[in-house]
């Protein structure tokens, strides 16, 4: 079935998608030409709206009813796709061309079983019957590495774990060995250690079946772990592409340049070397600019020259066949200077200490039936386990697990949203474990905010923006009335850095950026001391998220906030905070210094995690830890220390300590703790996970 | 699976029981009471007389005894007159009083005694619900498929011409009342005005012997109606699915359009409308009146209607209860076939 095909598995030129509105054409892709080779990968990287995922749907050819191919052609094994009969598509899909997708469980059918998902593909396409079909399933399903292949062929998606969803997803695109893979963000929605598996999956996949890949994702770390080769993409244009070390390090367009020094690498640095941020916001399809679409926002645009042709071509780097960039003047640039207008800041030191967690817990009881529960057993869920540390003034803590870990629920109990089963939260000498939000005075609640991950659901979406501030106001109990509030409010706006026209907008008219900065806003209103930031940049894109991360740290150097940032993305952490704390199923396995934590000696889990991280350079060398299974549930914890079950030192422990004991903590410096039974030599001897090689 | 519909029966009883109570204490009032006297004795009667016939029939007792009475936990009332004769609910006429059972109610099955119809309670539900549940059976097997079928094509593409005009078909049938859509029927297709003539404008005959000719109208008439409800229904669930990312994942697996619709998207499509389906159970019994009516079929709505105009307060009673029990089943069925349909939900 698999014909034999020397030349290029696919090749897109000169592509031009559209999408048609009554009111006009928006192109979405335009003039976008890329090569796969056969067994190779391409990654397509870019931000939200860069049209990446309309170039991928695009060779699927369904793009809808509004969206149309305007341009160009997209060649699959020599043939025109944009040709073919909707017959012959079908037999394409699936067989020769398969995709994965961002999210697992919305891509699986919920109301059908995995097995007949599964079985469905080469029923269709080779047309053998039910047994052979269901012989296949069990086969692939115990290739991507799922334990128990017969029960999850026989359950339904909602029984599985996302990770093991993801898997799934992975075995239908490969059920009929097909000769492309389209990956649209697959491990987006996943956690880090989940997602560093996947990754490992697909290529092991890819080099044991021989598929060419085409990886979509905005992560750029992520992309030179699996590819070969890279597109960047900006406004719907790729405007660079080569092999991924030539890009990575002799990047030679604009964009991809502020692109990197935007992303918290390895030596970034909160004071001495700062992310610099790209500066305006990413042009809507149908209004970019004339000439170069990345101009008003490019440090090297020049008036006259880059605004003043109809389209920038795309052109060959001298010296280098595959490597070409969109960009009129890359010839003339300095490539290697450093970045202008970097200014270095003062560290700030912290001050006394406001809060104070003592041996904080929080359970939860979960009654096996709500109504004539009762003599129903009851579960403890033991979301947070004696949870000890301080945070000063000005100081930024930073916490950090994956989803279950325990770390939104002690935001809950922080802000009052949840009372503590046990120990104490003392906020200047008071105890305020107990005290529900409701029961709060004014001045604790304004005290004690939050910034939320997704301001595209925090925001009243009827209510203007600045309304929405001064209602803030209001409730603290700041200002005499409306008049000064609204003076407040402006001022506010100032603080994050908006316009002040922004206070009469509707949050509908603002990016997400700037709607996390109106949450930013929000949260200080009434002056806020202690700000708990959970995921506050996670769902901004790469180029945003610096800004708002400065704009975070900026604000705490002026008011001396306290900052507690929640987050599982260890890059920003390491940039950011001056403490972490990481976290596992309620337990705080490791809390230290950042130089303490991302150093040896580790907790086995904070070693996982920070091997789990992709880091988009090439001269970073990692030790390559890959933790089998998923995060066990907090309702049926693990016995004995809560990551044995995934522990790659495991065995390193004499003895079944590990099921038995929950471990010590155990102070391995000054300020430095680790909750492990591993021995003392043991410690001494790890090596450190990230390397920078010398140049 | 078990616990959860034992479980679900127990609270069921409990409803019914507050249900029933609810409807006897309504029926029971005293005005209600005195119009019962007055239609059964004499127009004229004095209050005196209203009252002495009451006592006679334990109408003033206290309403929960009369409640447990009817219910059959308790003995029921017997009133003795001056001359030695016994009379009571249990003593059904012609009946010696020391033959008769000293409990009768709902769980001795005896439903009580028809004032209007003067024959027992449950013989008259019995034959009524028998009739309008044989015009329901075909009402139901011409509407569901058709509603079902009807929102599947609409919903399936969503803004194309077939999705337009079997919309535009549904919102008609649906905006059009029974009464309307009745006498237009008989209009066309039973009368000379237009001379067709295809069917009886009467369904009397179908009482006894069902068929195409007498049946087909009021069954028509009645299906139209919910109809157009549940296709608009079936098909906003159909058409949001068809936008699911799993039904692009199927597109692009190679699955075919005839397959993508019945195999990935009826099922989803279906949870919805479901339960829509099922409270339209409850809604035939008592939607029927119009119908069975203007079409002169002598069924349950059509009791109920001289139940109620006629006073007849354990006619009336014996009808709740079946209404009780029909919304009560039909939810417990609507609730398992759901986590049937549903494979997310679990009862357990």
């Amino acid at each position: 079935m698999k014909d034999a095909h020397d030349g290029p598995i696919l090749e897109i030129d000169e592509l031009s998608i559209s999408f048609f509105t009554r009111l006009r054409e928006i192109p979405a892709v335009m003039d976008f030409s890329v090569r796969v080779m056969p067994g190779e990968a391409v990654g397509l990287v870019g931000e939200s709206g860069c049209g990446k995922s309309t170039v991928a749907l695009g060779v699927m050819q369904d793009l809808g009813k509004n969206g149309r191919i305007v341009g160009g052609s997209i060649k699959f094994k020599g043939q025109d796709l944009n040709t073919m009969s909707q017959d012959e598509l079908r037999e394409i899909r699936g067989s020769q061309i398969a995709m994965i997708y961002q999210e697992p469980m919305a891509s699986l059918n919920p109301a059908m079983k995995i097995g007949k998902q599964l079985m469905e593909v080469p029923m269709i396409h080779a047309d053998v019957s039910q047994k052979e079909a269901y012989d296949r399933a069990l086969q692939v399903v115990t290739d991507v590495k799922l334990p128990d292949p017969k029960r999850i062929l026989d359950s339904y998606p909602h029984q599985l774990s996302g990770g093991q969803q993801q898997r799934i997803v992975i075995a239908m695109a490969l059920m009929a060995e097909p000769s492309l893979l389209i990956l649209d963000e697959p491990t987006t929605a996943l956690d880090v250690t989940v997602e560093a598996a996947v990754v490992e999956l697909v290529k092991e996949l890819g080099q044991k079946y021989g598929t060419s890949m085409l990886f979509i994702s905005h992560n750029l770390g992520l992309v030179l772990e699996t590819c070969d080769r890279i597109c960047v993409m900006y406004s719907g244009e790729a405007v660079e592409t080569g092999d991924i070390e030539d890009v990575f390090d002799q990047m030679r367009h604009p964009y991809t340049q502020a692109l990197f020094r935007s992303i918290p690498l390895p030596g970034a640095d909160k004071n001495a070397r700062p992310l610099v941020a790209i500066p305006g916001n990413f042009p809507l399809p149908h209004e970019r600019p004339p000439g170069c679409n990345f101009g008003p926002r490019c440090d090297y645009f020049e008036e006259g020259r880059c605004d003043a042709v109809e389209r920038v071509p795309m052109e060959t780097v001298p010296g280098d066949e595959r490597h070409r960039s969109r960009c009129l003047r890359f010839k003339e640039i300095d490539w290697d200077a450093p970045p202008l207008n970097v200014s270095t800041k003062e560290k700030s030191e912290p001050g006394r200490v406001v809060l104070k967690m003592d041996e904080l817990k929080k359970y939860y009881e979960v009654a096996a039936n709500a109504l004539f529960g009762g003599s129903g057993a009851k579960k403890v869920v033991k979301a947070n386990e004696t949870l000890s540390f301080e945070a000063r003034e000005s100081e930024t803590l930073a916490i950090v697990g994956e989803s279950g870990c325990g770390k939104s629920t002690f935001a809950k109990v922080l802000m009052g949203l949840e009372t503590a089963t046990d120990g104490a939260i003392v906020l200047d000498n008071r105890e305020i474990q107990d005290i529900p939000i409701e029961a709060r005075d004014t001045k604790t609640v304004a005290d004690v905010q939050m910034v939320f991950q997704n301001p595209f659901d925090t925001l009243n979406p009827s209510m203007s923006v600045g309304r929405q501030i001064m209602r803030a106001l209001e409730i603290f109990g700041e200002g005499k009335d409306d008049a000064e509030r609204r003076e407040k409010m402006l001022r506010l706006l100032d603080l994050v850095k908006l316009p002040r026209e922004f206070a009469d907008r509707m949050p509908r008219q603002l990016s997400g950026g700037q709607k996390q900065r109106v949450g930013i806003a929000r949260a200080f209103a009434g002056g806020a001391r202690i700000v708990v930031a959970d995921e506050p940049v996670s769902a901004l894109d790469v180029s945003v998220q610096a800004a708002v991360t400065d704009l975070l740290m900026e604000i705490q150097r002026e008011q001396k906030t306290t900052l507690l940032f929640i987050s599982h993305d260890l890059s920003i952490v390491r940039y950011l905070s001056d403490r972490v704390m990481v976290m596992y199923l309620g337990h705080v396995v490791e809390l230290g210094t950042t130089e303490q934590v991302f150093a040896p000696p580790y907790h086995p889990y904070t070693e996982a995690l920070l091997s789990a991280v992709p880091i988009a350079d090439t001269h970073v060398e990692k030790k390559h830890i890959v933790l089998e299974g998923d995060i066990p549930s907090a309702m049926n914890p693990p016995s004995g220390c809560p990551f044995q079950t995934r522990c790659s030192w495991k065995q390193k422990v004499p003895g079944n300590l590990c099921e038995t004991e929950v471990p010590p903590v155990r102070i391995m410096a000054d300020g430095h703790q680790i909750k492990c039974h591993l021995a003392d030599a043991e410690f001494d001897n790890m090596e450190p996970v990230i390397k920078i090689a010398a140049e | 699976m078990g616990m959860f519909i034992l479980r679900r029966v127990g609270v069921m009883l409990l409803t019914a029981l507050c249900l029933t109570f609810l409807v006897f204490y309504l029926t029971n009032l005293y005005p209600n009471l005195e119009k019962l006297a007055k239609t059964q004795g004499n127009f004229r009667m004095s209050d005196e007389a209203v009252a002495s016939w009451l006592e006679k029939g334990g109408y003033l007792q206290p309403t929960p005894v009369k409640y447990a009475e009817w219910l059959g936990v308790v003995p029921s009332y017997r009133f003795e007159a001056e001359d030695g004769t016994v009379t009571g609910r249990c003593i059904l006429p012609g009946m010696e009083a020391s033959e008769a059972p000293r409990y009768c109610g709902i769980l001795q099955g005896y439903w009580g005694w028809s004032t209007v119809f003067r024959d027992p309670v449950s013989e008259i539900i019995s034959t009524r619900l028998a009739l309008t549940g044989k015009l329901m059976l075909w009402v139901m097997l011409l509407m569901v498929p058709g509603a079902l079928i009807i929102g599947v094509l609409a919903g399936m593409r969503e803004g194309s011409p077939l999705d337009r005009s079997l919309s535009t078909f549904s919102i008609t049938t649906t905006a059009t009342p029974e009464y309307v859509s009745g006498v237009l029927f008989i209009a066309v297709f039973a009368s000379s005005a237009v001379g067709l003539k295809w069917f009886k404008g009467t369904a009397t005959s179908a009482m006894e012997n069902a068929t195409f000719e007498n049946f087909f109208l009021p069954v028509l008439t009645i299906a139209l109606y919910g109809m157009g409800y549940i296709a608009r229904m079936t098909r906003a669930s159909m058409a949001e699915v068809m936008t699911a990312q799993y039904i692009r994942t199927a597109r692009l697996k190679g699955v075919s359009f005839p397959n993508i619709v019945l195999k990935h998207a009826l099922r989803n499509a279906l949870i919805a409308p479901f339960t829509v389906i099922m409270l339209q159970f409850p809604w035939l019994l008592n939607g029927v009146v119009i119908v069975e009516t203007l079409f002169n079929y002598k069924g349950f709505g059509w009791t109920l209607v001289q139940a109620a105009g006629n006073n007849d307060i354990e006619l009336l009673l014996g009808v709740s209860v079946v209404s009780v029990i029909v919304v009560l089943v039909t939810q417990l069925i609507s609730d398992i076939g759901y986590v049937y349909l549903n494979p997310r939900i679990s009862v357990t």
